[in-house]
């Protein structure tokens, strides 16, 4: 009896330590404890230009994380990607005439979507649309134009 | 000559063939007996100790040790790109996903694995299996059922452990010994690692690990030729294929997981 209850207790012991290591992937190492998918509201912005941006990737302003970006569509009428933004519930006053810019975090980091805040009043509620968006750099297309630029300065 | 090679080619691939056949049989009369093993939780806790409990050591050990060689690796090379801080999001990225489950499977394979198959060989060549089926018991069963769903349970909780203690491994080098910053280390990793992207499916993993590391050394213990050398191969034999399979369905379940 007395081995049995000693077996008992080790295997009790087994499944604690299993499940707080389980516990401790899910809030400490992972993001469960951050705001879960799903709640928030959504904004939609039309980009001409996307770059790499990718689904889940930030939405931040002021260097904030307000949420991330849910899904990311196209529109075959406009040729513009139609990106779903998702913001956290606490974030509700962003102003009606916010700008979207896609960013990159450092020089070669992943893509993000940045907020700058309008002035205006009213503010964007769940559906609603930022109407000014600004694309993602592309570096080629800056290489590019860089190369122009010094061409036609040259042959001037 | 032709012909002799055909027939020895033939032979082997039929054997083979049969082999994964009685393999799947003993399978489905090892979950069949999952009923009867819910009335006596007293026999599943005698296997969880065996396989999980009597584990616990070397798990959390080489948990730690390659947490930590994880740590110190990571930081000479991101440390060249002054990338320092994204150490926390590579050790557990790597743990969680990939070290955690397979190299707790193969050690539980090593550890575990092999002396179940050497146990239950040896109750096949001892007559004990038959025995029991003497008294009508059935030895699937009663002596099977229990050591699977003891591994099957174990497995997960010993990977969580496994990826636990190497993420605290990677922080102690990391944080503690090449000064990287405390809080980088902890957010950076919890921006980027997904609850159900990456540790669910570490889960899902170490699940289909377990079900595959004790469905393997038992059936390799249960076909055994029942005498000392059979034994001895047939625990040979379960840990050199646990370990293939291991890696083989690491492969693909991680092509399918991360694959987008």
């Amino acid at each position: 009896m007395g081995t049995t209850r000693t077996m008992e207790i080790l295997v009790g012991a087994f499944m604690v330590a299993g499940f707080v290591a389980l516990f401790f992937l899910a809030m400490r190492v992972s993001n469960l404890s951050a705001a879960g998918a799903g709640d928030g509201y959504a904004l939609l912005a039309r980009f001409d230009n996307i770059g790499s941006l990718k689904v889940r990737a930030p939405v931040s302003m002021a260097g904030v994380r307000l949420g991330r970006v849910e899904a990311i569509d196209f529109d075959q009428e406009t040729y513009q990607a139609v990106v779903t933004l998702r913001i956290a519930p606490a974030y509700d006053q962003i102003p009606t005439d916010t700008f979207a810019n896609i960013y990159t975090a450092g020089l070669l980091g992943e893509q993000y979507v940045a907020l700058d805040p309008g002035g205006s009043p009213d503010y964007l509620a769940n559906g609603d649309q930022i109407q000014h968006t600004q694309s993602a750099l592309v570096l080629e297309r800056m290489i590019g134009q860089f190369l122009f630029n010094q061409a036609q300065e040259s042959s001037q | 000559m032709v012909i002799d090679a055909l027939v020895r080619l033939g032979r082997s691939g039929l054997t083979a063939l049969a082999g994964i056949g009685r393999a799947h049989v003993l399978l489905a009369g090892i979950v069949g007996g999952l009923p009867e093993l819910l009335p006596r939780p007293r026999l599943l806790l005698a296997q969880i100790y065996n396989i999980g409990v009597l584990s616990v050591l070397i798990i959390a050990v080489s948990g730690l040790f390659v947490g930590m060689v994880l740590g110190l690796q990571g930081y000479y090379v991101l440390n060249q790109f002054g990338a320092d801080e994204s150490l926390g999001i590579m050790v557990a990225a790597s743990l969680v996903r990939e070290l955690g489950p397979v190299v707790t499977a193969l050690l539980v394979a090593g550890r575990a694995g092999s002396a179940l198959t050497a146990e239950i060989g040896l109750m096949k060549a001892t007559e004990q299996l038959s025995a029991l089926e003497m008294m009508a018991v059935d030895p699937v069963r009663r002596v099977l059922t229990p050591r699977f769903f003891g591994g099957f349970l174990a497995m997960p909780l010993l990977a969580a452990m496994f990826s636990a203690l190497g993420v605290l491994g990677g922080w102690f080098v990391g944080v503690g010994l090449l000064g990287v910053d405390d809080g980088a280390f902890w957010s950076q990793m919890q921006a980027k690692l997904d609850f159900r992207e990456d540790v669910i499916n570490g889960v899902i993993k170490s699940l289909v690990f377990g079900v595959v590391v004790t469905w393997i050394a038992l059936f390799e213990g249960y076909d055994a030729t029942p005498t000392s050398a059979g034994v001895s191969r047939a625990t040979t034999r379960s840990v050199v294929h646990a370990a293939l399979a291991v890696l083989g369905l690491d492969f693909i379940l991680t092509a399918l997981m991360f694959g987008d």
